[in-house]
């Protein structure tokens, strides 16, 4: 669809744009990721965050434009990025000649020589104008450019982004496996090298052009071979798959594994709650309850400190205990929602939440639960006498829970129950019409969400030695949920991609983490309006959120 | 002794008085209509029969044994099955999804595949569209598919309400014609209608609900030619 653009539109969405670097640089967002660089000498994370937004603006403004010749696309995207910077250059004025810091902390003389690049008010400003104006001129001609060359181009300049984002991470593994100089040769210091990122993005783009071309052959010569030739492909992949997942913590390395290990546990949660919210449709905002009881059952019964009962409980023995508990109060907290939907169900259970937290910081249980000071001494898993401490053997504890987990949830989809739990979501009345006891099958989704977080909750416990209330906040709650949600509600990936997106990638990117609550709502957004269904949506699933139309087209 | 036996039953909403004394018979392989207008206590008729809704006083036999308190899932299990007002297809489901939750009280696999057969002789349309999401058929189609998916726990009785709302005529047509399908291959019918004009052409015998009474009871040849049936239901004046 083509649309003429007037002046009028142009100049509207060039402020849109710099009112929302306006905001990025108001709340220190900008300031703080300036200090990242990216490609020594070159820019920082903070340069791509502020020019990030009249590009995309730009970008998505002329892409489908009307044009009698190119130079006027790019105009467009010019006057835009111009358009944009100058909310900004006006915030360095005024930061400049008064105190704004009383009002905005992060308005200060630092962000103005970011924003100015240290030139001085009247010319970094002008060269600020100049950055916006032919970045925002270069996206745009992008958007021009032919898909062959777009691909690559935009593939390759994405792979040196998010390797010099995430060189800390990759710093340290490199220097492990291939030694410092390798690393020094790739990084200095934290920041990438610019002739390796060329290099990074020559391969990047060659790979994708070559993939282009041929990919579409080799995808074809695939598609021709026998089912028995695809299925062994198939079970090679898998075993790869197997392989990979069973040494990965060789591979990660003690941080990445322990990154790993909490995503792990966050995985665990997601699978439970998918089962209460993705298959059966009950909205449950208090699941960190559960993932508490299990933690703290766990805590009581094994801590060898002045708390624990000391009755002869391992990890081991506690566990099933821990999760046994967890469905009992699954099956408590179910019975008094049993005839709510929605909404309703949604803010009992979030009650439900608060109260496990508060009984637990509460002076009552003080005596059993410690309080706000926790509970302390919880020793790790021991596993044929051997003391699992380190992140690199405690990742088998979390691997088998995640993997026995994926059993359970997999075959309980397709299993009877699954089809209840599935009919119960799409229509109460109906599902208990087809004769389903809808009180056993809302009890058993509450129970068998309960009984994951449980687990969860009880490896949390050992893995970190010690628990505390404040650990168990609604915050953790809305985490699982949302990684759910992202992931593709009622997936099983989903719930994977979810957790390494929501709870891995924050972990790795540091410079995030004040804002971590800003970027999800902003995913969240997102998400919503371009991928309501989530990254790895469940078949199903991804019927119910696309529209009617769209449904008949695909059926037919 | 009749199939259903409903004796002066009393449902209430909170406190709103919903059905004041209903008494319903319905004999094995009949077809019984409840007409009335909106708001006469049809639906609420059926959902207290069949155990949605609980009735406070009277007494309700099936099959020669009393339902009242009995939960609604466990009454397919004694083979009485209903098709819900508006439908109630599983919307995201496609055809043979739906078909496949009709028979979840069933463990006989035979006689499954029979029924589904049955059902695609009923409606051809269903057969067709088996992939399809239920949700883009048209309403006479998700009509179709909600009482084939009842017929599929086989019921003896089989209740329907308002089959023909929100239909096209010739879609009413097809579906009544099912009805008297079904009926003749044995299943017995309660059917709540607002089309009195075609529940009464079908149906052996008619009730005339008004404010959750019953004010009227006969033969449906009977009730049609009734004055007082044709002024306020028929539009004869």
């Amino acid at each position: 669809m083509n649309k003429s653009i007037t002046i009028k539109d142009i100049i509207s969405k060039g402020l849109i744009a710099g009112v929302v670097i306006l905001s990025l640089n108001v709340i220190g967002f900008i300031t703080l990721l300036g200090e990242r660089e990216l490609i020594t000498g070159w820019f920082s994370l903070g340069h791509v965050f502020l020019v990030a937004t009249p590009m995309a603006v730009a970008y998505f403004t002329t892409k489908n434009m009307d044009y009698e010749s190119k130079a006027k696309p790019i105009g467009v995207g010019f006057v835009i990025g111009a358009v944009s910077a100058i909310p900004s250059i006006i915030l360095v004025f005024l930061e400049t000649n008064t105190d704004l810091r009383q009002f905005l902390a992060n308005v200060s003389p630092a962000l103005t020589e970011f924003l100015t690049f240290g030139q001085g008010v009247v010319a970094g400003s002008f060269i600020l104008l100049l950055f916006f104006a032919v970045m925002s001129a270069l996206a745009s001609f992008v958007g021009l450019l032919d898909k062959k060359i777009q691909h690559p181009l935009v593939t390759g300049v994405a792979w040196v982004l998010g390797i010099a984002t995430f060189s800390e991470v990759l710093l340290i593994r490199i220097r492990d496996t291939f030694g410092r100089g390798v690393a020094k040769f790739i990084f200095e210091g934290e920041t990438l090298n610019p002739i390796i990122a060329l290099f990074i993005f020559l391969v990047a783009a060659g790979i994708t052009l070559w993939w282009d071309q041929k990919g579409d052959g080799i995808k074809v010569t695939f598609a021709g071979f026998s089912p028995q030739k695809k299925k062994q492909l198939s079970k090679g992949r898998s075993l790869i798959l197997m392989v990979v997942i069973l040494f990965l913590p060789l591979l990660l390395g003690s941080y990445l594994t322990e990154v790993t290990n909490n995503v792990g546990i966050y995985i665990l949660m997601g699978l439970g709650l998918n089962i209460v919210v993705g298959f059966a449709g009950l909205l449950d905002l208090g699941y960190v309850a559960f993932f508490a009881i299990g933690a703290y059952v766990m805590g009581v019964l094994t801590s060898e400190g002045a708390l624990g009962l000391d009755i002869g409980f391992t990890f081991w023995t506690a566990l099933p205990v821990a999760v046994l508990t967890a469905i009992l109060f699954g099956i408590i907290l179910g019975v008094p929602v049993l005839g709510m939907r929605g909404d309703y169900l949604a803010i009992v259970t979030l009650g439900f939440g608060e109260i496990i937290r508060v009984l637990a910081v509460s002076d009552v249980f003080k005596g059993t639960l410690g309080g706000a000071q926790g509970i302390l001494q919880i020793p790790k898993p021991e596993f044929f006498g051997i003391r699992l401490v380190q992140p690199e053997q405690l990742y088998y504890v979390v691997l088998g829970g995640v993997l026995l987990a994926v059993f359970i949830a997999t075959r309980l989809r397709d299993s009877r129950l699954g089809r209840q739990w599935m009919a119960m979501r799409e229509d109460e009345d109906v599902a208990e019409a087809m004769g389903m006891n809808l009180v056993a099958t809302k009890l058993m989704a509450f129970a068998t969400g309960a009984a994951f977080s449980g687990l969860a909750g009880a490896i949390f416990a050992s893995k970190l030695t010690s628990i505390f209330p404040h650990s168990f906040n609604l915050i953790i709650s809305i985490n699982v949920l949302a990684l759910i949600i992202v992931g593709g509600v009622g997936s099983i990936p989903g719930v994977f991609a979810g957790a390494l997106i929501l709870v891995g990638l924050p972990e790795l990117l540091r410079e995030f983490a004040e804002f971590r609550m800003l970027i999800y709502g902003v995913l969240l957004i997102v998400m919503m309006l371009y991928k309501p269904e989530g990254f790895l949506p469940d078949e199903r699933r991804k019927r119910e959120s696309s529209t009617d139309e769209e449904l008949s087209l695909a059926e037919n | 002794m009749a199939m259903l036996e409903v004796n002066d039953i009393h449902t209430y909403y909170g406190n709103i008085h919903a059905l004041k004394g209903i008494s319903i018979t319905v004999e094995e392989g009949e077809i019984v209509t409840l007409i009335g207008a909106n708001g006469a206590g049809k639906t609420t008729t059926l959902r207290t029969i069949s155990g949605l809704l609980t009735p406070r006083e009277g007494s309700i036999s099936y099959l020669g044994k009393d339902i009242v308190g009995t939960p609604a899932h466990k009454l397919v299990y004694e083979r009485m099955a209903m098709v819900p007002e508006g439908r109630g297809v599983f919307a995201k489901l496609t055809v043979q999804e739906n078909l496949e939750m009709g028979h979840f009280s069933r463990e006989d696999k035979d006689g499954i595949a029979r029924d589904l057969e049955r059902v695609f002789t009923l409606f051809p349309r269903m057969k067709e569209r088996r992939k399809q999401v239920a949700g883009t058929l048209s309403g006479g189609e998700q009509q179709m598919l909600a009482t084939g998916r009842a017929m599929m726990s086989a019921p003896r009785l089989l209740m329907l309400d308002e089959p023909s709302m929100g239909l096209a005529p010739v879609l009413v047509d097809a579906v009544f014609d099912a009805i008297v399908e079904i009926n003749k291959e044995g299943t017995t019918i309660l059917l709540v209608e607002q089309n009195a004009l075609m529940a009464l052409s079908i149906a052996n015998r008619g009730y005339v609900l008004q404010t959750g009474q019953i004010v009227l009871h006969d033969d449906a040849e009977k009730l049609k030619n009734n004055e007082m049936v044709q002024k306020a239901y028929l539009g004869v004046d």
